[in-house]
């Protein structure tokens, strides 16, 4: 189940939205029932584990894979008949840095620009200069990280309206990633461009990302404001003597980790009802702790935070 | 003096809660005065690499809790420093700051008298060591 706080009214204000979007290969399901919607104007992160469905749904957004059920809309179109006007509008960086190998730098904007409408040279110089790329050099020899650059300016110098990235910051150096943020914040100078992206980077969502959503093997479970988010979700140790104990039903669950006499716990939802419950617990010493973006994230991608952690199957260090 | 505001994302601390830290921060070590300019909501997100909402809910807390103020078509300011708290509040906040101080003094083994000088110093340092007017 999904709990959505993006209020429903004024589907104008959304530039992408889904209904029920599926996507099955074979009997395996990739995409489950999504209902995603991103308002105008949102740094919207997309996050999830690999293989968890996030390039399938952009993939089915963008109308480069068909929905096996349900449907997209991206700005206010069906995604299996964008016209090419509206494709203009859109920004596209692939998982995979796609550039033509055997394409200079320059060639590339020769090609790129003359298939956009709008083409902003200082921003794609500027971008070239940032990620110090030679004009000359042929996107074959570039390094991974280069070869983003590229990309990442080959987009942005169309001005897009909505930008969607596919983990941008995949095999880039600190320098390169800085230089990604800062791409992502000039976008945003302008309040009706609306910018999709995925990524592993949980530092670089909680810096630029005004919206969160999760997706967990193919499932949304999380699809709210970034602030919402955090606030949403507790966390707890106990500690305790002895070797095991119980842990009471508390809603909204999330995560257990059991360490020997310690246990933590993290809960989405009425935190302060799960704090009650927790006190209620004899002879337990139970501490409330902040969470940090990147704990309330993978308590939601990790197999319901459930299993143990890796160490722990490995057995005892000393 | 211009302040030096820095962030670290993966910490506890949300974002905005760590800027409006800082400002306190400066103000009651009197690193920044009333009538100061802060950046502007979209200079700073672009300085911290952060989303401008970010900052924005920064500001608008401290204007809110009387930090700052914003005057119109110029920016925003360093505010008179007036209370905002109620007394029981004002109490509630500044004990559970010395319980913070003295829990982690006394167990890297101080002494009360190594811990009042300690303090001492720091009021001296602060806005009330320097001779400004109080509003």
């Amino acid at each position: 189940m999904t709990d959505n706080t993006v209020s429903d009214n004024a589907s104008s204000s959304f530039v992408i939205r889904t209904s029920g979007l599926t996507k099955m290969y074979g009997s395996t399901v990739a995409v489950d029932q999504l209902d995603l919607a991103v308002p105008r104007g949102s740094v919207f992160a997309f996050l999830g584990r690999n293989g968890s469905g996030k390039t399938t749904t952009i993939r089915m957004l963008l109308g480069f894979e068909e929905a096996t059920r349900g449907s997209a809309e991206v700005l206010g179109c069906d995604s299996r008949c964008l016209t090419p006007d509206l494709r203009n509008r859109i920004g596209y960086l692939t998982e995979s840095h796609f550039a033509y190998g055997w394409m200079t730098i320059d060639e590339c904007e020769r090609f790129q620009s003359g298939s956009f409408d709008s083409w902003n040279r200082d921003l794609f110089e500027a971008v070239i200069q940032h990620f110090s790329l030679n004009r000359k050099s042929r996107v074959k020899h570039l390094s991974r990280g280069e070869r983003a650059g590229v990309c990442l300016a080959m987009t942005l110098a169309t001005e897009p309206e909505l930008l969607i990235l596919d983990d941008p910051a995949l095999g880039l150096d600190p320098v390169a990633r800085r230089g990604l943020l800062e791409a992502m914040l000039y976008v945003t100078r302008d309040d009706q461009r609306t910018i999709l992206f995925s990524s592993h980077q949980i530092d670089d969502v909680e810096r630029v990302a005004d919206h969160v959503a999760i997706l967990d093997r193919g499932v949304l479970r999380v699809q709210w404001l970034a602030d919402e988010f955090r606030r949403r979700i507790g966390s707890w140790v106990l500690r305790f003597e002895g070797s095991a104990l119980e842990i009471p039903e508390i809603p909204g669950l999330l995560g257990v980790s059991r360490f020997p006499g310690e246990i933590r716990i993290n809960v989405v939802g009425d935190l302060d009802h799960a704090d009650s419950r927790l006190r209620l617990l004899n002879e337990v010493q139970v501490e409330r702790l902040d969470i940090g973006m990147d704990d309330a994230v993978v308590s939601y991608m990790d197999d319901r935070g459930r299993r143990r952690t890796l160490l722990q199957s490995i057995g005892a260090g000393e | 003096m211009a302040i030096e505001i820095q962030i670290s994302p993966g910490t506890a601390a949300p974002i905005y809660r760590q800027v409006i830290d800082q400002v306190r921060l400066a103000i009651a070590s009197a690193g920044l005065l009333a009538g100061e300019q802060l950046p502007s909501v979209r200079g700073l997100a672009e300085r911290l690499l952060v989303n401008p909402n970010t900052i924005a809910r920064a500001y608008r807390e401290m204007e809110r809790d009387g930090v700052l103020e914003s005057r119109h078509g110029q920016g925003v300011f360093i505010a008179e420093q007036r209370r905002v708290f109620s007394d029981d509040e004002r109490d509630r906040r500044v004990n559970q700051a010395i319980d913070a101080l003295v829990s982690e003094a006394v167990a890297l083994d101080f002494s009360a008298a190594e811990i009042r000088a300690a303090v001492d110093k720091r009021l001296k340092e602060s806005r009330l060591g320097h001779s400004r007017k109080r509003s």
